[in-house]
């Protein structure tokens, strides 16, 4: 397990018990009541820490490198699922996986940005930055799925759209811009779910539905707050504060009516039980699509543009 | 995102330092240098007289260009950028405001008007790059949004014309929301079967690229203008490699695809009512 600075009393606490449990091991001396108490402390000590979170933490516990991934979801959620590759004109992306597959018998398209598990695999995935090429395949996918009337999920996470020569080349801006039209248009329910980092247009590129939800430890905003730092402090030492003046966590988004919903992850984060994690997610886009069956396609499309048309603040 | 670092001939610049809307009797050409008197500047539609140069003009300019015998009508003006989340970093967004407010004679980031162009109904929707870097904000969208309604109440041509740093950070994920909101909004113009011409000026990136701008039923630009997703410097530092001439450019972006055709802002008017002309069949 990889702790983060803020989780040091944590890690104190678990190498206490493990010492007092190889004491326990060899016999001689009965540690049970000693490791009992210890254990209450140790859950005392995670629930204060995990509930008062602030919005830095949260960043740091998306970014966790234990913390589960799109295609980990896809393959605890789904009985089956073929992968489908391409978008048809440039190549395959694979900072972006689709495909189409079964919940419960029920047929669904699964979309999401994907992350490597060690340094070669990171690399391979180029970091879950996709290029113009990753958000036209996700388009594919999703007109396929429209055609035949399955429901589309996108799991996000990403730090962003790859900021690279090729991707301007091939018009990144113009990928994204095409999903956000597109996507509002889809006749079949979508639903969108940040399930790590949400970076700007590179997460909204796949973020346009009928439902949008974030896990409880995952971060969605319009510039990640190292960058936020860099150029409105001109320093990247102040990303704690940008992360709070950025309002980037899942319970500030929802209060704002940005997301329409907050997914509760185990203690500890997504990482700590991903078995758990995944059951949740499954429970959680299940009501959502019986939620959506309920409404025509035209008015899922007209309450999408309503829903987004409604974000901002002004004085009139 | 809002703001980026351009170079160009060797000067590292930030956005907000360079000169903006031409005042005073005599201009200087950034580009060939050459001193024009600003009356002869404005009589060329705003373009050096010497070398062709199109330094950066606002709405009022552009309006003025564009609308029959100088007459329209400004819109949404009433709507104006409030400090809703209390941001601060070395300085509150709400200075910010003000200062802008004090500064410079319009009201956001875009302002919007409704005129004839040759007689074509038209509602112009136009960034100004000297209010925060013409960053999108909640008010840019909501102006947009209007606009869009308004063209469809009249049955009017958009025209958005483009020039930001993309979105505004100060407006954290309210901002980030504003490419969705126009985008959505856009979808419901196309389905009135209006025309929205995009035209992007220098420098068009972020979050404006990646949603309106790029959505246009054509998508022009001006000569030379930065057009682009991330910025210049971002890029350099991601692929640690200089970048090659003329990159992110228009008449890169029009080799590359994405652009119908480049106009020149003294051609912009004529060109304009020609395609509106010709696509709503109107004699
Ligand atoms: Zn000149």
């Amino acid at each position: 397990m990889t702790y983060l600075d803020f989780e040091k009393p944590i890690e104190d606490l678990q190498e206490q018990l493990d010492k007092l449990r190889k004491i326990g091991e060899n016999g001689k001396v009965n540690m049970a009541s000693a490791i009992k108490e210890l254990e209450d402390k140790m859950l005392e000590t995670r629930k204060g820490i995990y509930s008062h979170l602030n919005g830095w933490q949260r960043v740091q516990l998306s970014r966790h490198p234990e913390r589960p991934y799109t295609l980990y979801y896809i393959s605890q959620l789904c009985s089956k699922f073929i992968e489908l590759h391409g978008d048809r004109t440039m190549g395959d992306d694979k900072a972006m996986v689709g495909g189409i597959g079964t919940l419960d018998n029920e047929s669904i398209l699964f979309i999401g940005q994907q992350k490597g598990i060690n340094t070669k695999q990171r690399q391979y995935r180029n970091f879950g930055m996709a290029n113009p090429e990753g958000y036209r395949k996700a388009l594919r996918l999703m007109k396929l799925a429209e055609k035949f009337n399955i429901p589309i999920v996108t799991l996000i996470d990403t730090p962003g759209a790859f900021p690279g020569l090729e991707a301007e080349e091939r018009g990144q801006a113009e990928a994204i811009a095409r999903n956000l039209y597109e996507m509002t248009l889809l006749k079949v329910p979508v639903i969108c779910i940040i399930i790590g980092e949400g970076a700007s247009g590179g997460a909204l590129g796949i973020g346009i539905g009928d439902r949008v939800l974030m896990m409880e430890n995952t971060w969605y905003s319009v510039i990640s707050p190292e960058s936020c730092s860099s150029i409105l402090w001109h320093n990247w030492n102040f990303k704690e504060q940008a992360a709070e003046e950025l309002k980037l966590d899942a319970k500030s988004m929802f209060d704002f009516k940005l997301i329409d919903g907050v997914i509760k992850e185990p203690l500890g984060g997504a990482h700590n039980n991903p078995e758990e994690m995944a059951k949740i997610l499954k429970r959680e886009i299940k009501k959502h699509l019986i939620d959506l069956k309920d409404f025509t396609p035209k008015e899922r499309i007209d309450n999408r543009i309503k829903k987004f048309s409604a974000m901002g603040f002004f004085e009139e | 995102m809002a703001w980026f670092k351009r170079s160009k001939e060797g000067i590292t610049t930030t956005t907000e330092e360079k000169l903006e809307v031409p005042e005073g009797l005599w201009w200087k050409c950034p580009s060939c240098k050459k001193t024009i008197p600003t009356a002869d500047l404005k009589e060329n539609k705003y373009v050096c007289n010497n070398c062709n140069y199109h330094p950066r003009i606002n709405s009022v300019e552009y309006f003025w260009i564009l609308f029959d015998d100088n007459a329209y009508k400004p819109l949404f003006e009433d709507l104006r950028p409030t400090d809703f989340l209390g941001f601060k970093d070395l300085k509150s967004y709400q200075d910010r405001l003000n200062d802008a407010a004090q500064k410079v004679n319009v009201s956001e980031a875009i302002s919007v008007a409704a005129g004839l162009v040759h007689g074509h109904k038209l509602v112009c929707a136009c960034m100004n790059f000297n209010f925060i870097g013409g960053s999108m904000g909640s008010v840019v969208g909501e102006r947009i949004a209007l606009a869009i309604n308004h063209c469809i109440k009249t049955k009017s041509t958009l025209l958005i014309i483009s020039k930001s740093g993309g979105a505004r950070m100060m407006e954290a994920a309210f901002s980030l929301m504003q490419l969705a909101k126009t985008a959505a909004n856009l979808t419901r113009l196309s389905e009135a079967k209006l025309p929205y011409i995009s035209l992007m000026t220098d420098p068009t990136t972020g979050g404006v690229t990646a949603s309106f701008a790029m959505l246009g039923d054509l998508n022009i630009a001006e000569p030379e203008a930065l057009i682009g997703f991330a910025g210049p410097r971002v890029i350099k530092e991601t692929i640690k490699k200089d970048l090659p001439k003329g990159f992110q450019r228009s008449e890169f972006l029009l080799e590359h695809g994405f652009l119908d055709f480049i106009v020149d802002r003294k051609e912009l008017k004529d060109k304009l009512a020609e395609v509106m002309a010709i696509l709503l069949q109107e004699k």
